[in-house]
């Protein structure tokens, strides 16, 4: 005995014992079945010790490669500040449970209430639950959703400028949950919007889920979707970098009634892709068939200004099979480091993230195309990242600027490559890399010669 | 005890339903509301919806429950009770007095399954 | 403390700001990009110092009360110590800035953790291969669900759409079912709170993709009968679903592997330690038999002879439900976790657990109703005081236990019972702590027959008290709507 998680003492496990009336721990399974017994040694190695712990961690940690990240595809390298994760560590966040009790969580029912405010502060929609594992799942959702609102439907148009990954996962969700899905083809590097049209012409689409900036760093023009989508009756949900909507057009203004993306780009660390959080908005009208964790505002039996959560009757541990979704977590932590990323950032700073965002990400284009080893590949307004094609090997053109410390030139499946900068790249970063990128090719070049 | 009310149609389910020529009014009876506690939310169908004997039509919510509202009749939805989406409390304080939808019968011989409020104190008595 | 009342929106002023950025010296502006793709008026973010920030948030952490604040005996959620070294490993910045899409090359120690964790957990619950996709227990339930119906469709079966599910399970596991295209069928429980043998044997036919279980169940009962079940849910054609929630009392004991289930999930957030976060973020990895290894959702890991990882998909995959490859760091914390058991202390965390749960069990018999009274797992449940000459319910008692330091149990779950209190104290509590808890106990059950209007009206001691649900639901209001002259929320309804 004695493991420092495990307090009982041999001593209080026999006083327990004898209370129990059991005269050995093995006696509390005497309900189960003797061939069910595992009594084996588990192939696990030894106890270990912290130091040894940190040891092993600290091995396996230095295995991966930290690179300078000029990549994006749904994951940003923004800067999060230092406050973020002092206060995140306080054990009466981190290890508290699902605010059920309300009047012992007012802390995490507070924070996710101010999430949910900023999230429909950034989307210009009335109302956001506090629920989501990521953009891809809550995209998956919001098709669901989509379905629910609109009942008697089974179609959905999805365009094919969004992220490869969330298309997969909605196709996933969607096949299992017999929703038909349309894919709208692409033109000059956007959603087609005459392609959109005719599969609404076809008839029975419940909604239309469109990127307002795209796999290719595209920032889509959806002027005239909302009438076009709203003619059919159909809902339209937009996926957005929430980041961007600090400087661009929002959801609400472009007539969606539905707004999904992933909140990773507002302070989570990019942590090999999880945790992140999703974030789910709409209008007031759909609010009782959004999904998840959603608090309210309230007064208590003394008056006083309170939170809890609300609506409850949406959901799983309510209405089981016809719930809104099966959806159980609230993402709370993830949605406390949102929370204070917007605090700290504020009005101003989200803007200057995207002016510099935007600043370095035309430097690296120009740079790149000036380097007369890249072209353009469509010609339409991009925030920070882009797209370019080239006609060096880009497996070896990749492999090279690893080496170099870089993560850049990711190719898509497209053929092109893909690059990303946020306000952490300086310009000596970025003109490293542009060299780096001029050395790869004159060696490319001449090894192909 | 549960209140019921004379001349009204019951189901199972604990709806009711009040006669007018072709169209039925439904609502919730007393025993449903009680169950439920405070109601916050009715999901009720649009008009010129159809809706089918034995399918649901909408929902009640209270803060921690649901129950579905099973139609005891087909149908379609000529009204819809707008005062409940602001005040679905009224189910609480005076369910015989609040229907939820107004319905076009199809076929009024559906309502020869339903119980009538002897019947239907005698099956709450028993549930 | 107690009396903090602020939203972040109510201390901002314009001017303030909580964060430095470097000198734009690009040329490039965004206000260069037509006025139609901008939005017309900024966010009303808040203004504020980094002062400000810091102070907000430490005074709401003061009105939570987590695992590291006391005892959290909350049913069916393995509120376990949280170790610190843990979260140490997973922040680590070799793992934390690691992008997603990095090359092979580049993340080999991330890989390396998938690889370690698949193989413990292996060992631990006797399946052959895990995915890490799934993002938590109701997200693997899901995940479980699609590898069950794509292992039927690839065989060409596609009339098995329902599956089996247990009155007394969770509702994740109805709504999982739901989402995942399936259509529930429910069988009864016995008086014992097992579930009903008989009910399920006609419930069985070529049209059950299989059955969704709890073992032990949500009373805290192990399913005695779980090899009949098994053999008659096999012999119909269909598949068994483990549901890892309660896991926690066979760790180290007994694996799902072993009692014939194909298919299960763990949940990392209970049994593995990992911290809740107040309600995320969790793991839910996914493991299956060999035979439906194939059948798991893209991507996965491989190591090939020469100890490097890749990675790879499946031949017969059920999809991707994740952007990425799930929750990362919550797997370090969990492989942290099992390596600091290792194989000798991972076999006496259930038993610890178990003896802790019908410690308190025993302790409160007498004045709490037991309904089944056997020898529990990880945890029991009561329905309501043995005394019910008062009114006063198991909500009135979760309120009371808030005034003594305690977190409430689960109340009001399963729905088997009208007042059901449902207890699970985990293996990290020592004697003294449920000492203290089974004092409080019996002093409430006292306080409801010599005092029950002060029960009623409980807690007395806590920021608030009972906030108004039915208003909050009636008149939602849902965010903060700034109003010049102070605070106002704005009505959804």
């Amino acid at each position: 005995m004695g493991f420092s998680y495990f307090p009982q003492t041999e001593g209080d496990i026999r006083e327990m014992l004898e209370r129990i009336g059991a005269d050995s721990l093995d006696g509390l399974y005497s309900d189960v079945p003797e061939e069910f017994m595992f009594r084996g040694e588990f192939d696990l190695p030894e106890a270990m010790t912290e130091m040894e712990i940190r040891r092993r961690f600290l091995e396996m940690a230095g295995r991966n490669r930290s690179l300078t990240v000029f990549c994006g595809c749904g994951a940003y390298d923004h800067y999060s500040p230092a406050v973020i994760p002092a206060l995140i560590s306080r054990a009466e966040f981190q290890t508290a449970y699902t605010p059920y009790q309300a009047e012992v969580s007012q802390g995490t029912l507070r924070y996710i209430f101010e999430y949910q405010s900023m999230i429909t502060m950034l989307t210009g929609l009335d109302c956001s639950n506090a629920s989501m594992y990521d953009g891809a799942t809550a995209a998956a959702e919001a098709v669901m959703m989509a379905l629910a609102c609109t009942k008697k439907k089974s179609r959905v148009l999805l365009s094919g400028t969004l992220l490869p990954q969330v298309i997969r996962v909605v196709e996933t969700y969607a096949r299992w949950h017999g929703i038909s899905l349309d894919i709208i083809e692409s033109e000059d590097g956007c959603t087609s919007a005459e392609d959109m049209k005719r599969k609404l012409g076809q008839g029975d689409v419940a909604g239309v889920l469109v990127p307002t900036v795209n796999r290719y760093g595209i920032i889509e023009d959806l002027s005239g979707y909302s009438e076009a989508v709203h003619g059919c009756k159909a809902l339209l949900i937009t996926y957005s970098d929430p980041s961007s909507l600090a400087v661009l057009k929002t959801p609400g203004e472009w007539g969606a009634d539905i707004a999904c993306g992933d909140c990773q780009s507002l302070g989570l660390p990019l942590s090999f892709g999880g945790p992140y959080a999703g974030y789910l908005a709409c209008r007031r009208e759909y609010v009782r068939k959004l999904p998840g964790r959603i608090v309210g505002e309230t007064v208590d039996m003394d008056g006083k200004r309170s939170y809890v959560l609300t609506l409850q009757a949406r959901e799983q541990h309510i209405r089981r099979e016809k719930a809104t979704s099966n959806i159980c977590s609230n993402q709370s932590l993830m949605a406390l480091y949102v929370t204070i990323y917007l605090s700290l950032l504020g009005r101003e700073g989200l803007r200057e993230v995207n002016e510099l965002s935007f600043g370095g990400a035309h430097y690296l284009y120009d740079s790149l195309i000036a380097t007369g080893l890249f072209e353009p590949v469509f010609d339409k307004p991009f925030l920070k990242e882009f797209v370019l094609k080239t006609s060096l090997p880009v497996e070896e053109l990749q492999r090279r600027l690893n080496d170099a410390g870089f993560f850049a030139a990711l190719a898509t499946e497209e053929g092109y490559v893909s690059f990303c900068v946020t306000e952490k790249r300086t310009r000596e970063e970025i003109d490293a890399l542009v060299a780096c990128v001029r050395v790869c090719g004159e060696l490319l070049t001449n090894a192909k010669d | 005890m549960a209140k019921t009310i004379e001349g009204l149609y019951y189901s199972e389910t604990h709806e009711w339903v009040k006669v007018e020529g072709n169209e039925a009014l439904i609502g919730i009876t007393d025993y449903a509301q009680h169950a439920l506690g405070n109601i916050v939310y009715v999901d009720m169908p649009d008009e010129d919806d159809q809706v089918t004997k034995d399918e649901d039509f909408g929902a009640v919510e209270s803060v921690k429950a649901a129950s579905d509202l099973i139609s005891p009749l087909t149908g379609v939805v000529v009204a819809r009770n707008e005062v409940l989406e602001d005040e679905s409390g009224l189910l609480n304080s005076d369910p015989y007095g609040n229907w939820i939808i107004r319905v076009k019968m199809d076929d009024p011989s559906e309502l020869d399954s339903m119980m009538d409020a002897a019947a239907y104190e005698a099956f709450c008595a028993r549930a | 403390m107690k009396s903090y009342d602020k939203l972040i929106f109510e201390i901002s002023k314009p001017g303030r700001r909580g964060c430095s950025l470097p000198k734009n010296t690009w040329k490039a502006s965004v206000s260069s990009l037509p006025a139609s793709l901008l939005r017309s008026a900024p966010a009303s973010l808040p203004e504020v110092s980094e002062p400000d920030v810091v102070r907000h948030y430490t005074c709401l952490s003061g009105m939570n009360f987590g695992v590291d604040n006391g005892f959290y005996p909350l049913g069916s959620c393995t509120m376990k110590y949280n170790p610190k070294i843990n979260e140490e490993a997973a922040s680590l910045p070799g793992f934390a800035q690691i992008h997603p899409l990095q090359p092979e090359s580049a993340v080999q120690g991330c890989l390396q953790v998938y690889h370690e964790l698949g193989k413990a957990l292996s060992a631990i619950t006797g399946m052959a291969e895990f995915t890490f996709s799934p993002f938590a227990g109701a997200h693997g339930e899901l995940t479980g669900l699609m590898v069950i119906r794509r292992w039927h469709t690839e065989r060409n079966d596609f009339r098995r759409t329902k599956i089996i599910v247990p009155d007394s399970a969770h509702g994740t596991n109805p709504a999982s079912a739901a989402v995942c295209g399936l259509q529930v069928v429910q069988v009864k429980s016995t008086p014992a709170g097992l579930i009903d043998v008989e009910d399920l044997k006609p419930l069985l036919d070529d049209t059950v993709a299989g059955i969704m279980m709890t073992n032990p169940n949500t009373l805290g009962l192990f399913e005695t009968e779980i090899r009949e079940i098994a053999s008659l849910v096999h012999g119909c054609g269909g598949l068994l679903y483990y549901d890892g929630a309660n896991m926690n009392p066979l760790l180290g004991k007994v694996r799902p592997g072993d009692m014939g289930f194909d298919v299960m999930h763990l949940n990392l957030h209970k049994t593995f330690s990992t911290p809740h976060g107040g309600g995320g973020p969790g793991a839910g990895p996914v493991g299956v038999t060999e035979a439906l290894a194939e059948y798991l959702p893209e991507p996965r890991v491989k190591m090939d002879a020469d100890g490097t990882y890749h990675i790879a998909g499946c031949a017969h995959s059920a999809g991707r439900v994740s952007g990425f490859m799930g929750n990362f760091s919550v797997l370090v914390k969990a492989l942290a976790y099992i390596w600091t058991l290792g194989r000798e202390n991972m076999k006496l965390a259930g038993p610890l657990a178990t003896l802790n749960a019908n410690y308190v069990k025993e302790s409160l018999k007498d004045v709490y109703r037991l309904p089944v009274d056997r020898v529990c797992k990880h945890e029991f449940v009561f329905d309501g005081l043995a005394d019910g000459s008062t009114d006063v319910t198991a909500l009135d008692i979760a309120k009371r236990l808030l005034d003594y330091g305690f977190h409430a149990p689960t109340i009001y779950f399963p729905l088997l019972f009208h007042q059901s209190i449902m207890i699970e104290p985990t293996e990290t509590e020592s004697k003294e702590t449920l000492d203290a808890f089974i004092d409080v106990m019996r002093r409430i059950a006292a306080e409801a027959l010599s005092d029950p209007q002060m029960v009623k009206t409980a807690p007395h001691d806590t920021p608030v008290r009972r906030p108004d649900e039915t208003l909050a639901a009636t008149k939602p209001v849902l965010a903060y709507v700034p109003v010049a002259g102070g605070h106002a929320g704005d009505s959804v309804a």
